[in-house]
């Protein structure tokens, strides 16, 4: 008993050290943040100057319209491209699956650069798209798209095929059937995954340098920025609206997940003990 | 029986809008990667971009890269092993709680992430750029990834095994090292491989934590990333694609190597336990 509780003690000191090694750079930023010294280490009072610097900042606020316009377009395409791909999938047999899943994976475990110049190669001097946005955000879609898969297959081998046979024993065309049987059930993971292809797209700065030197993003301004010497202090607040923005969707998300898992239980449950 | 048939297709033809754009932007940008690496400015089959590879700057590149990729897979792990193993120690229903924790900076954009170690280690504590603080900031980058796998990993090992080798009369170190250990391969290699490709190829960390001027150790120098980048930049096209060709061959090797060392381990796994 005593060697148990020893181990607990000695786990959570470990976890606590390591917590306080994550999260103090972090906090360091966030601190600073909130004033307007040119240098880490030399508070100038308490202030908002930096943030009230960052929304009037004209090119960090074209670069955030930038990001946002290609990051939710981007992920809405792969949305719809990576869940029609899933159900088709799922639906396949072994070779054609194998294919395509291999497909997925590279576009997954290739190094960031490889795929960047791939892109710049294939856009110079294969497809030429006059317009920047354009590229980016079919850019942007590729990579996302073998996230939204990996977020929606699982989902699909869950589903009870029975409920989708019954819907067209009763009279439901394919179509009809998809729409009001499949879909409906994976909205839950479909949701995971445009939120996971929008982190993919917020993320990025490789591809977007080498696909359109034209279009700033935020990743892009902050690489930019950091490769200088004598960062500047407005970073500091861009930093942390970025972080408190993700920090706001990933519990929004952790919250509906949990509450639909909680749903799913309660129907369960309510199954059960109607048989 | 037919209408099944005839749905099966339907709902298969559903994938074809993502596998023709992945011909497109997937597959084709791979093949002019492999066209420009074997040809030169005119468009002449050559082998001369891997020639160019055997210079001593290069190959400096390919060298520094893997021992810094080496050094921050090694570091991960040994911070993520006790970190995943200690999560499992505690409270079931407050250790989700407590990975989320420490996944959370995964999910922000890495440049902030790399940009808080240079305001903490080198603005605050007066860190040199240069190779340590690079290690530093590949380690904090990507500490998440590994952690996540070796977790997953140990939450789910049956502990009748580790118990059963206690009662055999293994001593703690014992069953760690011919039990736990060996458990633990598949998410070991699998956190290995998703810390190890991206270090290796990585190239903003060490454009903003690397050494930025003077002279230099062997090891402050640029990564293989960097170089790509720099040949790319310059409009250097054949070169920088030799570069990136033998990066994705290195890629897809370890990827396969993983899934094959991966796959054998679990079925093994499956064989002790039945």
């Amino acid at each position: 008993m005593s060697k148990q509780k020893k181990t607990l003690l000695l786990s959570i000191v470990f976890l606590v050290i390591m917590i306080i090694l994550t999260y103090l750079p972090v906090a360091i930023l966030t601190v600073y943040s909130f004033t307007e010294s040119k240098t880490i280490g030399v508070w100038n009072g308490f202030s908002f100057e930096l943030y009230k610097e960052l929304f009037t900042d004209d090119e960090i606020l074209t670069a955030l319209k930038n990001t946002l316009i290609i990051g939710l377009s981007a992920s809405a395409l792969a949305v719809v491209l990576g869940t029609l791909a899933a159900i088709g999938i799922h639906s396949m047999k072994k070779a054609p699956r194998m294919v395509m899943e291999s497909i997925n994976q590279i576009t997954m475990v290739n190094a960031d650069i490889v795929t960047a110049i791939g892109f710049m190669l294939l856009f110079l001097f294969v497809i030429f798209i006059p317009n920047d946005y354009a590229s980016l955000i079919i850019a942007h879609t590729v990579i996302c798209t073998p996230y939204v898969i990996m977020s929606v297959l699982p989902r699909l081998s869950q589903l009870n095929p029975n409920v989708y046979e019954a819907g067209l024993d009763l009279g439901a065309t394919p179509v009809r059937a998809l729409f009001s049987i499949i879909l409906p059930q994976l909205i839950p993971a479909v949701i995971a995954g445009f939120a996971l292809a929008f982190t993919i797209s917020l993320d990025d700065f490789t591809i977007s340098t080498f696909v359109s030197s034209s279009v700033e993003t935020i990743p892009r301004f902050l690489y930019n920025k950091l490769k200088v010497k004598g960062v500047m202090p407005v970073l500091r607040a861009l930093s942390v609206f970025i972080m408190a923005a993700v920090f706001v969707v990933l519990i929004v998300i952790n919250f509906f997940s949990m509450r639909t898992e909680r749903k799913k239980q309660q129907i369960e449950k309510n199954l059960g003990g109607a048989k | 029986m037919k209408s099944k048939k005839k749905l099966r297709l339907s709902k298969g033809t559903m994938a074809f809008p993502y596998f023709a754009v992945s011909v497109l932007f997937v597959i084709v940008p791979l093949v002019l990667i492999l066209v420009y690496a074997f040809t030169d400015a005119s468009g002449n089959f050559t082998f001369e971009n891997f020639a160019r590879l055997g210079a001593a700057s290069s190959w400096k590149s390919i060298i520094r890269s893997f021992l810094i990729a080496f050094f921050t897979t090694v570091i991960c792990l040994l911070l993520s092993y006790p970190t995943a193993l200690a999560l499992t120690k505690i409270k079931a229903s407050k250790r989700m709680i407590i990975l989320m924790i420490f996944i959370m900076p995964m999910w922000i954009n890495s440049l902030l992430r790399i940009y808080a170690v240079q305001l903490f280690y080198a603005d605050t504590l007066g860190m040199e750029k240069g190779f340590v603080l690079t290690l530093i900031g590949m380690v904090y980058d990507f500490f998440p990834f590994m952690l996540l796998p070796i977790y997953t990993i140990l939450a789910d090992m049956d502990k009748m095994v580790l118990e059963a080798s206690a009662d055999l009369g293994a001593k703690p170190a014992e069953t760690f090292f011919k039990v736990r250990l060996p458990l633990s391969m598949p998410g070991i290699v699998s956190g290995a491989l998703m810390v190890f490709m991206p270090a290796m190829s990585s190239f903003a960390v060490s454009d903003i934590l690397g050494y930025d001027g003077g002279s230099a150790t062997f090891l402050d120098g640029k990564l293989f990333g960097n170089v790509i980048y720099y040949y790319f930049e310059r409009g250097n096209y054949n070169s920088g694609s030799a570069l990136a060709l033998l990066l994705l061959v290195l890629i897809l090797f370890s990827t396969f190597l993983s899934n094959v060392l991966t796959k054998g381990k679990t079925a093994r796994k499956g064989g002790t336990i039945a």
